[in-house]
């Protein structure tokens, strides 16, 4: 086997997300190219991870700032911790890991180091909901809610590169804690040049009132596809993409569910604690009654697996955004 | 602005009677409340006495001085004797320490890092190690000499989190980092409940220059304070063995030193006993 094959082959095994979208352009780590870009001007960003920088993107920027650059070892508690004190000399600390480790692994820290301190610590999550044929180890289907409970953190679900590149930058500027779900390796581009990000606000990206599709992260890509092939069916789809899950943008949320007869969510999560239970929680605020129905995973462990088998299964597809909404009637 | 002290000088019963200070305010802290942690403020009082009044780099009117020393103190609950140290330090009023541990004050019965000198919110044991390391390498970046001290105890070595930071720390050879581990014997369950001997081997294993000294022996604080000094690559473990109640013999022996909750009367007798036995060591 030739070294370039092995390494596409270790890179599948430690269970890289197979490409994505319909014949779309991509972008090879626009993470860890936006983050070596801006090391350029700000000498205060440096950069860790705990044994898993090739895998989340972060080697651009270790390559251009050695000196800024970290590898605490597989010890993600470790990897908060330090962080945090980086974060106290002054420091803008872009910490990597995978969504199951920053969450499940390393919770008291994010909770008590960062967000009660309010620290400039931007932690950026590979492998978020169903982007990995690796089980339940590796497949961190429920960190939009873990990471929702606590106070005070910044919460992003990028849908592409563009908004990937994007929002780095807005959060490096950002004063405070984040948790920024990372989509790795060849990322689709799905929003042109000139799409502004902003944390905390949602963006419509289609018009139409027969049903309102909101969604988050990679699942925007395929809602924006399930929209365009219901046009063609005679279906006016309006979605609304919610990148920023805390704060939540719940005065958009409420005016795009008010303009609409039927709403679904979408999400690449578990369909409780993400996206549909603060689209429940704001319409209930707002004293809005229609039924929503809700795209994403069930609130159970998942198998290994090839991803786009998965996906299919689990109901993660644009095909399955189309079939919930012809099934409404 | 306060320096450190030039290495091979240190007036030891100078350093002494601030510790007697510090444990006077302790006490007078406690009996407010009637309650706190303080067998663990007693026992580390000469440390801090040590840290504030000889090793430390600091300037109590520039807190936010960047080339400070830090001082850390992961075991939240040992907040009884940072804050006797801050007030004595000039850094918080006298006046003030009264209302530790009631409602609205500032002087929590476990660190929150609203309050002026404070470095770290402490009390979730295992997180004070990492963000030493953290602040070290900060420190590194910005090419500053200035040291971190982290406090921490025989009980919070039973987090993993403790060794991670160990480890990361040795590796990324944080001579200016500073472990004060306080080893008491008691934890919350009573003595320590899981055996972490042999401390000292544990930590020259992970790679950390190490000294174990008696904690309650001024000269030997001030002896290994200074020969934590040299930047050799390694950082150093000062392993204090100290007594927790330390200076009020009726404290020392109670089986309650983990926390201690007695009526007021009570307080005015330890009191007494204490301020008994500082006169007769004068």
């Amino acid at each position: 086997m030739s070294g370039a094959a092995m390494e596409a082959g270790r890179t599948l095994a430690m269970g890289q997300d197979e490409a994505v979208g319909g014949g779309r352009r991509s972008v090879e780590a626009p993470f860890g190219r936006a983050l070596a870009r801006l090391g350029e001007s700000r000498p205060d960003i440096v950069g860790l991870t705990a044994d898993l920088g090739k895998y989340t993107d972060i080697l651009p920027f270790r390559d251009a700032f050695p000196e800024r650059f970290f590898n605490v070892g597989m010890a993600e508690q470790n990897l908060v911790a330090v962080a945090a004190g980086l974060a106290r000399t002054g420091k803008v600390p872009f910490a990597t890991t995978y969504g199951v480790f920053a969450t499940r692994r390393a919770y008291d820290f994010v909770a008590i180091a960062l967000a009660h301190s309010n620290l400039d610590v931007k932690i950026v999550a590979g492998l978020p909901g169903l982007t990995t044929g690796y089980g339940g180890t590796h497949q961190a289907i429920e960190d939009l809610a873990l990471m929702r409970m606590i106070p005070g953190l910044t919460i992003i679900d990028p849908c592409d590169a563009t908004e990937i590149e994007a929002a780095t930058e807005a959060i490096s500027q950002h004063r405070g804690p984040v948790y920024m779900r990372l989509l790795r390796g060849s990322v689709p581009v799905v929003f042109e040049p000139g799409y502004v990000f902003e944390i905390g606000k949602a963006r419509r990206l289609r018009q139409g009132s027969d049903v309102g599709i909101i969604s988050t992260g990679l699942m925007t890509e395929r809602t924006l596809d399930a929209a365009d092939a219901l046009q063609k069916r005679g279906v006016a789809a309006g979605v609304l993409h919610v990148p920023t899950i805390k704060p939540f943008d719940s005065e958009a949320v409420a005016e795009f569910a008010a303009s609409v007869d039927r709403i679904v969510t979408v999400e690449n999560h578990v369909v409780v604690g993400g996206l549909a239970s603060l689209v429940v929680e704001t319409l209930f605020d707002a004293g809005i009654a229609k039924t929503v129905t809700r795209v994403g995973l069930p609130d159970r462990y998942i198998e290994c697996g090839a991803v786009p088998t998965l996906q299919a299964k689990y109901g993660l597809t644009t095909e399955a955004v189309i079939a919930t909404i012809a099934a409404l009637s | 602005m306060l320096r450190n002290s030039p290495p091979g000088y240190a007036d030891i019963g100078a350093l002494e009677h601030k510790a007697m200070l510090l444990r006077r305010h302790m006490l007078t802290m406690a009996r407010g409340q009637g309650q706190g942690y303080i067998g663990q403020g007693l026992g580390i009082a000469d440390v801090l006495a040590a840290l504030y009044f000889h090793e430390l780099r600091y300037d109590p009117g520039n807190l936010g001085w960047p080339d400070r020393d830090r001082f850390l103190l992961s075991t939240g609950h040992y907040s009884i004797a940072l804050w006797a140290a801050l007030a004595e330090a000039g850094i918080i009023p006298v006046d003030e320490l009264v209302t530790y541990g009631a409602d609205n004050s500032r002087l929590e019965m476990s660190t929150l890092d609203t309050t002026p000198g404070v470095e770290m919110i402490g009390g979730s044991l295992g997180h004070g190690l990492g963000q030493g390391v953290g602040q070290a390498l900060g420190l590194r970046v910005d090419r500053s000499d200035a040291r971190v001290f982290v406090e921490l105890s025989d009980g919070e070595m039973q987090e993993g989190s403790t060794w991670e930071a160990a480890m990361s720390a040795s590796h990324f050879k944080l001579d200016g980092l500073v472990a004060l581990i306080d080893c008491n014997g008691i934890q919350a369950d009573g003595p320590v409940v899981l055996d972490m001997e042999p401390v000292a081997d544990k930590w020259r294993a992970f790679g950390w220059q190490t000294a174990e000294i008696d904690g309650n022996d001024m000269t030997a604080v001030v002896g290994a304070l200074a020969d934590a000094r040299n930047r050799n690559g390694k950082p150093k473990a000062i392993i204090l063995r100290t007594r927790p109640g330390k200076g009020v013999p009726r404290i020392e022996t109670s089986e309650k030193s983990h926390f201690f909750r007695i009526d007021v009367a009570q307080w005015d007798g330890i009191i007494a006993e204490f301020e008994k036995t500082v006169g007769a060591g004068q």
